[in-house]
């Protein structure tokens, strides 16, 4: 079984589609990530999967069960990261993880929890003295306390300095490693690619492509563009599908390769043009 | 964990949260202590209206205030308030049973409302002589007091569907809460003095009743004359605070939202 079978999903809000059809799977014990402009639909289409809105129309089966109907049990085998939440300011880091792991029947220990959002030292302070990256991890520890086996995560990084986003990211792998299914949306086309198994692109609420960070968008089979300065030190450009024979050619005569360069289109230029594609 | 565990594990963390925001509880909670000080204080003696000192008829009528402002804007601003801040959007999106949630705010607001019933006794029986009601009187306490409780809480929820966001939360949630409690004979006694019309949309409310119904607690019988109708009328008490139970749970369950976004 999938852990999210999505056919036809569709919201309208006002007379205007902000989810037009979307379909999508995400594989059990993989991790998703979703990219896509602000407005595109990817918040809303989030949303419903994870039960806080209802939809207007299409299929949609999270872990088997419809978000819209699903009770207590369902929720109890979730997990959700919110994007924005200003909760619970006034009781410490260990008080909240405390009392939101016993909602759950196999929670983790708040403890080992706290330890593997990097908070340990934050444990007795209150949430309302933390920095808005500390705050996000204490949002972390609450979506995973759990044990969930699907987990939601919304702009995950955003306020993250450098280090605490690449520890973000291990701890985001360690739980892909225990089984744990990931849905991940953000801006950050870097953090998809370092993490995603696969990805969507939502643009005007549609999925306009999938794929994997190698493959999205024709990425793999699009041209490489070798540069390169010949004997004579004059830049040289060439566009080509396979770059071997061209270098085995600049290797025979003796082109000093110090400045050779092989690139191809960035997930950034990707996805670029992916989205530009529905303006 | 059972339904029981959650609930009480979310009356402790509202107790908690609660006690560290000074400004709720200074506001809240000694608030209601102080205008009874004062008007005590101002009015003293006044009018021996069948026995009864002023100061003894405001500390009766003050209980009733103070249930109404704990319970009914504990109630809206913090429902406001947990709409707003990502409370509600959590709890939702983990297995607890939406009615711990309730059960949780309804354990603050019974404690707040024990508190601040026996602050505001104190004060009339340390400060102005209030003399303990018979024994026989405290029943009639113990159910109009579990009554209003319910009651203006309920509202407080059904209203703070329409407190668009926290911050102007207390400003929306006292404007009925003042005006009732002048029109109502709490501010302002006997409410026989008011011009008929007023008493009529006073008696729609159910603060006239509760105050009323607190005076018979506290005050000697003969000051029944004071009253509307010349009685205390507990009955219609009764009734009209049921009538409001019923209307106050329709309202919640009409208006409930999870989340302060309109979209």
């Amino acid at each position: 079984m999938e852990a999210i079978e999505v056919t036809g999903l569709r919201k309208t809000y006002g007379g205007r589609d902000a989810v037009a059809g979307v379909d999508l799977v995400v594989a059990r014990g993989e991790i998703f990530s979703l990219l896509g402009p602000n407005g595109a639909g990817k918040t809303t289409t989030v949303e419903i999967l994870e039960g806080h809105r209802r939809r207007d129309g299409g299929d949609v089966r999270v872990l088997g069960e419809d978000p819209g109907t699903a009770g207590g049990a369902w929720r109890s085998r979730i997990g959700i990261v919110l994007q924005d939440a200003e909760d619970a300011a006034d009781l410490t880091v260990h008080e909240m993880v405390r009392h939101v792991a016993g909602f759950y029947p196999d929670a983790r220990k708040p403890d080992e929890v706290i330890e593997l959002v990097g908070l340990t030292a934050k444990r007795t302070s209150k949430i309302r003295t933390l920095s808005g990256g500390q705050r996000r991890r204490v949002d972390v520890a609450l979506g995973i306390v759990g044990r969930p086996e699907l987990l939601f995560l919304d702009e995950p990084t955003t306020g993250f300095d450098p280090e605490a986003r690449r520890r973000f990211w291990d701890l985001i792998r360690t739980l892909a490693g225990d089984g744990t299914t990931i849905l991940l949306t953000t801006h950050y086309l870097d953090e998809a690619e370092a993490l995603a198994d696969r990805l969507a692109v939502v643009a005007a609420g549609k999925i306009v492509a999938t794929g994997t960070p190698a493959t999205l968008g024709g990425r793999a089979s699009a041209q490489a563009v070798v540069s390169w300065r010949d004997t004579g030190g004059t830049p040289r450009t060439e566009r080509v599908d396979d770059p071997a024979e061209l270098l085995g050619r600049l290797l025979a005569d003796g082109t000093d390769l110090t400045t050779l360069t092989v690139t191809r289109p960035t997930l950034e230029d990707t996805y670029l043009s992916l989205i530009g594609a529905t303006r | 964990m059972s339904t029981l565990t959650v609930s009480l594990s979310r009356g402790h963390v509202e107790i908690l949260q609660f006690l560290r925001d000074r400004a709720a509880v200074v506001f809240t909670f000694l608030f209601p202590a102080m205008l009874l000080l004062l008007f005590g204080t101002i009015f003293g003696s006044d009018g021996e209206d069948g026995g009864a000192a002023a100061s003894r008829i405001f500390t009766a009528s003050m209980i009733a205030y103070g249930i109404l402002t704990t319970a009914f804007v504990t109630m809206g601003s913090g429902l406001a308030l947990d709409r707003e801040d990502g409370t509600l959007k959590r709890l939702r999106g983990t297995p607890m049973p939406m009615v711990a949630y309730m059960i949780g705010k309804a354990l603050l607001v019974l404690l707040l409302s024990v508190a601040e019933t026996v602050l505001l006794l104190l004060v009339g029986v340390l400060v102005f002589d209030m003399p303990l009601p018979p024994a026989a009187h405290w029943l009639t306490f113990a159910w109009v007091f579990v009554l209003s409780v319910v009651v203006c809480s309920l509202l407080g929820v059904a209203v703070s569907a329409i407190v668009k966001n926290a911050r102007s939360a207390g400003a929306i949630l006292n404007v009925p809460v003042v005006a009732l409690q002048f029109i109502s004979g709490v501010f302002i006694y006997p409410v026989i003095q008011l011009p008929e019309w007023l008493q009529n949309v006073a008696s729609i409310f159910p603060v006239r009743w509760v105050a009323q119904a607190f005076r018979s607690v506290f005050l000697p019988d003969a000051a029944k004359a004071q009253e509307i109708g010349g009685a205390w009328h507990l009955g219609q008490v009764a009734m009209v605070l049921g009538v409001w139970c019923v209307v106050g749970l329709a309202l919640c369950l009409l208006t409930f939202r999870w989340s302060s976004r309109s979209k």
